[in-house]
């Protein structure tokens, strides 16, 4: 085994282990925020297993929309809201958790099913290195354009929901539940304070001799 | 450093001096200096087999770019000081070698000897954290910084694309730093930064992808090779002006300088992010905001300014002196006057960088987030169309 190769089988045992350890503690601890930045870690390890498959675009991509705009969005909602508040106990808080811990395992077997039941063509075909860019470039603007399309659809609604929740003084009633919007949420016009009083007391400064 | 390594075809010729690899260098000069194939027959000379020169090899170019950061951060903060004084009518540093040149080294030493303290009540393992996810980003985009045709880290074939990848992750180190020192004025800052640098990351990946349209390549060789041909005339400023003023405005705010230092405002919040740090993990933050600006005055030279590109044709020059462009004493003069073109342009725009700080007031968070979403966006979306309609109608001029 050479050194290159040993070495890009050594990144890839540390970047599956942190990809599995990473997707437990998403998972599994308590802290909210600890998950938030876990995510952010799993999301950087799968770009550097893109990045041993030869994909750099991809890698870079994946950099640019999972880390840094999904994982910041998410820490974001989680910091604008971080009460410190004791949630309510939850009536049966074991039974749930085996109940969906025993679904993620069966779909984990079923994934494990496809994967070793599935003929996998080793070695795959010859990855297309630094010509991927071009390529994604042809399959986004022909036989994946559609779908492409859809997804940006998809993300305009999104926005429009967002003005819309954020814009409520525009209307009267909540458009959700139908009651009257908080009057002390809707920005005010004010007059400017500071020009008003320089306008009435305007301190005439005496010129020093 | 994992990306270099992971890249197959890396072409790891770092801005060496030429000395480096000895004589031999010279005698294979066809694309330009290899220094990497030189090094490699030296040490196999001496008994080594190709795989573990390679290795050998791969550090040097990495630890060279990153002493090279760090000498240049080194300058910039005496340029900081000395100009800022100027501009105020001071004499800034002075006593400190000649002209105070090793202010910013006792600034470094001092910050090195400090008591490094965690707040009692902050999260220890993300305050730690939050610094160097800060900095490592920023380091690791020095990869793409051509200083020369081959004198370059990796030519990535993704290249400006990488950059703009890596610096969104610095928000998550400051969000994190923010959070971790649980203070209000650090969260308040550390939310600002994540906000500020979301909003000007996308009209400046719009500016830089309208260059990108026109050299038909993401990569920063290609780019500044596209402007190359008739010197100072054929750089992209001419080409993208308006693209220029917004990389320019945006990556100042990218880099949390004035006008754009909200985040770390102190009349408003202390510090920001930074309040609660002190020692190595302050200077961290103070090393990559310093390193962004260098990288960034670097990235708008390679973009806008040509990169290595002497304003008159090193082409025409040699011919007018009647001399061969691939004799090997011409290279070396070339690769020479590639890397000190490259840094003085970048110097120049951290001059002005300087100079904007003295000059301009801070804006407010609003007129910031204004600024950014409703007329650096939209300018940047016109800017795209008209060089795309432009690349269509001239594709001579433009970029066939």
């Amino acid at each position: 085994m050479s050194i290159a190769d040993s070495t890009q089988f050594l990144c890839f045992l540390a970047l599956s282990a942190a990809v599995l350890l990473g997707a437990l503690g998403v998972v599994l601890l308590p802290n909210i925020v600890y998950s938030a930045f876990l995510l952010g870690g799993v999301f950087l390890a799968v770009a550097g297993l893109y990045l041993l498959l030869n994909a750099s675009f991809v890698a870079a991509a994946q950099m640019m929309i999972y880390v840094g705009a999904v994982n910041v969005l998410i820490l974001f909602a989680i910091m604008l809201v971080n009460k410190k508040e004791t949630l309510a106990a939850i009536p049966g808080l074991a039974l749930r958790r085996i109940l969906s811990g025993a679904v993620c395992a069966g779909l984990l077997g079923l994934l494990l099913r496809v994967d070793f039941t599935t003929p996998w063509a080793l070695p795959g075909p010859a990855s297309v290195g630094e010509g991927a860019t071009i390529r994604i470039g042809e399959h986004l603007f022909s036989d994946y354009l559609l779908p492409f399309e859809l997804a940006s659809v998809l993300l305009l609604m999104a926005m429009i929901g967002a003005i819309v929740l954020a814009r409520r003084d525009v209307f009267s009633s909540d458009v959700i539940t139908g009651e009257g919007v908080d009057q002390g949420l809707i920005e005010k016009t004010r007059t400017p304070l500071l020009l008003e009083k320089n306008l009435q007391t305007q301190p005439v400064l005496e010129k020093t001799p | 450093m994992v990306i270099a390594s992971a890249f197959p075809p890396a072409l790891p010729l770092a801005p060496a001096l030429p000395g480096l690899g000895g004589g031999s260098s010279l005698a294979v000069v066809s694309p330009g200096l290899d220094l990497e194939s030189s090094f490699s027959s030296l040490l196999e000379g001496l008994g080594l087999t190709p795989a573990v020169a390679h290795l050998v090899w791969l550090p040097l170019p990495m630890l060279l770019v990153l002493v090279a950061a760090v000498v240049g951060v080194l300058v910039t903060v005496w340029l900081e000081r000395k100009i800022s004084a100027a501009v105020q009518q001071r004499i800034g540093p002075e006593y400190a070698g000649a002209l105070g040149v090793l202010q910013p080294l006792a600034d470094g030493l001092k910050l090195l000897f400090k008591e490094d303290i965690i707040p009692a009540r902050a999260d220890g393992l993300l305050f730690t954290l939050g610094p160097i996810l800060v900095v490592v980003p920023v380091i690791l985009s020095w990869l793409v910084v051509p200083f020369g045709q081959n004198l370059l880290i990796s030519n990535v074939g993704v290249g400006i694309f990488l950059w703009i990848a890596l610096s969104s992750i610095q928000p998550i180190g400051l969000l994190m730093s923010g959070y971790a020192s649980n203070n209000k004025y650090s969260l308040l800052g550390g939310l600002r930064a994540a906000a500020q640098s979301i909003s000007y990351e996308i009209p400046l990946a719009l500016a830089v992808l309208a260059v990108v349209m026109m050299s038909n390549s993401l990569s920063t060789v290609d780019i500044v090779n596209q402007q190359t041909g008739a010197g100072i005339l054929s750089w992209n400023i001419w080409r993208q002006p308006v693209g220029f003023l917004i990389f320019w405005i945006c990556a100042l705010a990218e880099c949390e300088r004035l006008p754009f230092d909200l985040p770390e405002a102190e009349e408003e919040l202390v510090a920001g992010y930074q309040t609660e740090y002190a020692g190595m993990k302050f200077a961290l933050f103070y090393l990559g905001s310093y390193i962004n600006l260098v990288l960034s005055a670097l990235l708008v030279s390679v973009l806008y300014l040509g990169g290595w590109g002497f304003p008159v044709p090193v082409e025409w020059l040699a011919g007018a002196l009647g001399q061969s462009v691939d004799a090997p004493v011409v290279q070396v003069i070339t690769g020479s006057l590639g890397i000190v073109m490259t840094v003085l342009k970048a110097y120049l725009l951290v001059f002005f960088a300087i100079l904007l700080r003295w000059s301009v007031p801070r804006v407010r968070i609003d007129q910031l987030l204004n600024l950014g979403w409703k007329f650096l966006l939209p300018i940047a979306l016109v800017n795209l169309l008209v060089t795309a309609a432009l690349k269509l109608a001239f594709p001579g001029v433009f970029g066939g």
